[in-house]
């Protein structure tokens, strides 16, 4: 008797679990989904873009990546105003301004167009969900922890940003200047924060800038792909390689040669692929009507696997990875 | 003569933007949908604007390439000023204020000093943006009242014509008939064309330049202001690098970079003209690096086109003019 029990609330758990998988996995065919970046053609967002594509392709829909080339709010503005025009079913954006793009945003989900942000987030109500490459904590935290474990835990650093306007960098920052007051990390001095804009001659000219002015920098954080690849390039020809730690966030594919020629020892990031694929379906569950984005609700993202929408619409792809020399083999991004 | 030919230029800019109205419909059913034309000309609305200060600029022989940092400034104003309490009304006049000041250094560098006003404007580019930084920082404010924001990206009622560019066509109104119907209007040609003589002739032209760097100044804030309610964003960045545009623009409009020609018609055509074919290209998904290659096709060939037509009528003259002296 209760042995059957058993059996049987195990079957209709297991009827009830299937028939869930099932609703869960009933995307629409035939989706029309843009991948947004922030800037087009830079490798990092080729990758995400791609991951996206992938992804839309799987589901069976039709997917395209556009976007400006600057990093301006304004011009990322045409661009949502253009995929309302073209009746997208869903808009995919890492976005270049908190803020400036909320009032297209708005329009474009008046009239039905589910929109997703990644990697830079929009303020909550211009989009239904938001995929976090990893907690803003996480990340900050990591970076400082990997470059105090690199400098031995003591000496003059500098931060290599991105804009002086990016909503992740400047998160990140001060969660680390947070970080900095804890008693571990009492010998480590923050002495500047320079910004190469996301452009790799401004990086280039930056990281020489700092090397110049700091003679006792022991230590460089750069957050952005395209500052620490610049900042490697330069470090790499310099006197200073081997002297000043440099790590950040930065590709496997950009960061190779500098690893194996020992400019830089270790860095990291999540799989920006993936996050472009886990965004894509988002923004795909969204528009097939499985999710609202409210906390609690959960999907299927493909090889990813099953996700769950936090506060705030908020999604976590995963801890960021650390490259060396040991790993960076395994990767191709 | 020289009329007729300027004349000219500005009718092909206007088939030009029919053309172009034409081919954005072929291209994509979504281009001439209303909702989609009030996107693609509130686009624009900035450049516009100045690209009507700018034209007179030019038209006296000068140039002011700091109008996209002003702009910047000026945003950057309104957005510390309203974070700081005060009303917006009041705010925008500050902004528009802080401009005429950036257009009155200006002007005093270049009529006072004599400076030319490439280089004064170079360096009060860099300048004024500096300055944004110094009174916004990286902050962006972004809680403006829904009434202004409204303003920014609204359109008149029961219209699909977006806010900003039904200001911009009072003023465009206003700037033809000041240049081409007012003595100060005519004398900007006589400056252009001549400054010495224009001075001989008893115009005081370097209070006139003075007035019109003014101007740039102010227009370029009011563009400022209109940016940040469009964009619901004031930022020490906002709209880095447009001053090309606006340039770009009033050149294709037939206005000529040595001064003394040129009209607002063409300017306002050229700036609908580029306008218009960015959005119907972007809307057929054409990339950005494509755009900007098309618009300095563009740009080279209206330099071209009327060149090479002065030389085929320069040709076709002289042959007539040897047909003439067979028949006597």
């Amino acid at each position: 008797m209760k042995k059957r029990t058993v059996l049987l609330s195990a079957l209709t758990l297991t009827a009830g679990l299937a028939s869930a998988a099932l609703v869960q996995n009933t995307y629409k065919k035939g989706l029309k989904i843009a991948m947004l970046p922030k800037i087009i053609n830079i490798p990092y967002f080729t990758t995400t873009d791609n991951g996206g594509l992938e992804a839309i392709k799987e589901l069976g829909g039709i997917g395209k990546a556009v976007g400006p080339s600057d990093g301006g709010a304004s011009s990322q503005v045409s661009y949502i105003n253009t995929l309302i025009a073209q009746r997208q079913d869903a808009i995919v954006l890492a976005a270049n301004d908190a803020n400036a793009l909320v009032p297209s945003l708005k329009r474009a989900m008046a009239q039905g167009i589910k929109v997703v942000t990644f990697d830079s987030d929009v303020a909550v109500e211009g989009r239904q969900i938001f995929i976090n490459q990893a907690k803003s904590d996480g990340i900050a935290k990591g970076q400082i922890e990997l470059l105090s474990k690199l400098m031995g835990g003591k000496g003059e650093f500098a931060i290599l940003s991105a804009t002086p306007n990016a909503t992740n960098q400047n998160t990140w920052i001060k969660i680390m200047q947070d970080e900095l007051k804890k008693p571990a990390y009492k010998d480590m001095k923050l002495v500047k924060i320079a910004y190469g804009n996301d452009d790799d001659q401004k990086s280039f000219t930056e990281m020489q800038g700092l090397l110049q002015a700091y003679p006792n920098l022991k230590g460089v954080i750069s957050p952005t792909t395209v500052g620490v690849a610049a900042a490697a390039r330069y470090l790499s020809t310099s006197p200073k390689k081997g002297q000043v730690m440099l790590t950040g966030l930065g590709t496997p594919n950009q960061m190779r040669s500098f690893i194996k020629d020992g400019t830089v020892t270790a860095f990291q990031l999540w799989n920006p692929g993936d996050l472009g694929y886990l965004a894509a379906y988002a923004a795909a569950a969204l528009a097939s009507n499985q999710v609202t984005g409210k906390e609690g609700d959960t999907f299927t993202a493909g090889k990813l696997g099953k996700y769950t929408v936090g506060k705030n619409g908020e999604v976590v792809l995963g801890p960021p990875t650390t490259f060396d020399k040991a790993n960076i083999d395994k990767f191709n991004f | 003569m020289k009329w007729r030919n300027l004349l000219g230029w500005e009718v092909t800019l206007i088939v030009l933007v029919f053309a172009a109205l034409f081919s954005g419909a072929l291209l994509s059913p979504a281009f001439l949908t209303a909702s989609n034309l009030t996107f693609l000309t509130a686009n624009f609305s900035e450049v516009a604007l100045i690209a009507l200060s700018m034209t007179l600029i030019i038209i006296v022989a000068e140039i002011d390439l700091s109008v996209a940092s002003t702009l910047g400034l000026s945003s950057a104003v309104l957005g510390a000023l309203f974070a700081a309490g005060w009303p917006i009304p009041l705010a925008i006049v500050a902004a528009l204020a802080v401009g005429a000041l950036a257009g009155l250094f200006n002007g005093l560098l270049i009529t006072r000093l004599g400076l030319p006003s490439l280089a004064v404007t170079i360096g009060t580019l860099a300048l004024y943006r500096g300055l944004a930084y110094v009174v916004l920082g990286d902050k962006a404010i972004a809680d403006f009242p829904a009434f202004y924001t409204n303003l920014g990206f609204g359109t008149l009622p029961g219209t699909p014509i977006p806010i900003p560019i039904a200001l911009f066509f009072v003023l465009a109104v206003i700037t033809v008939v000041v240049l081409h119907a007012t003595a100060f209007g005519r004398s900007l040609y006589a400056i252009g064309a001549n400054p010495v003589a224009a001075r001989f002739a008893g115009l005081r032209v370097e209070r006139v330049k003075l007035s019109l760097f003014v101007l740039s100044g102010l227009m370029s804030a009011l563009a400022g202001v209109v940016y940040t309610f469009r964009f619901a964003s004031a930022r020490a960045d906002n709209a880095v690098g447009l001053e090309l545009g606006v340039i770009a623009a009033v050149l294709l409009g037939g206005v000529s970079i040595f001064g003394g020609k040129g009209s607002v018609v063409g300017a306002v055509a050229a700036v609908f003209l580029i306008g218009i074919i960015n959005g119907a290209l972007t809307l057929v998904d054409v990339s950005n690096e494509v755009l900007t290659v098309v618009t300095g096709l563009l740009l080279i060939g209206s330099v071209l086109v009327p060149n090479l037509l002065g030389h085929f009528r320069t040709y076709r003259e002289r042959r007539r003019a040897k047909g003439d002296r067979v028949i006597q």
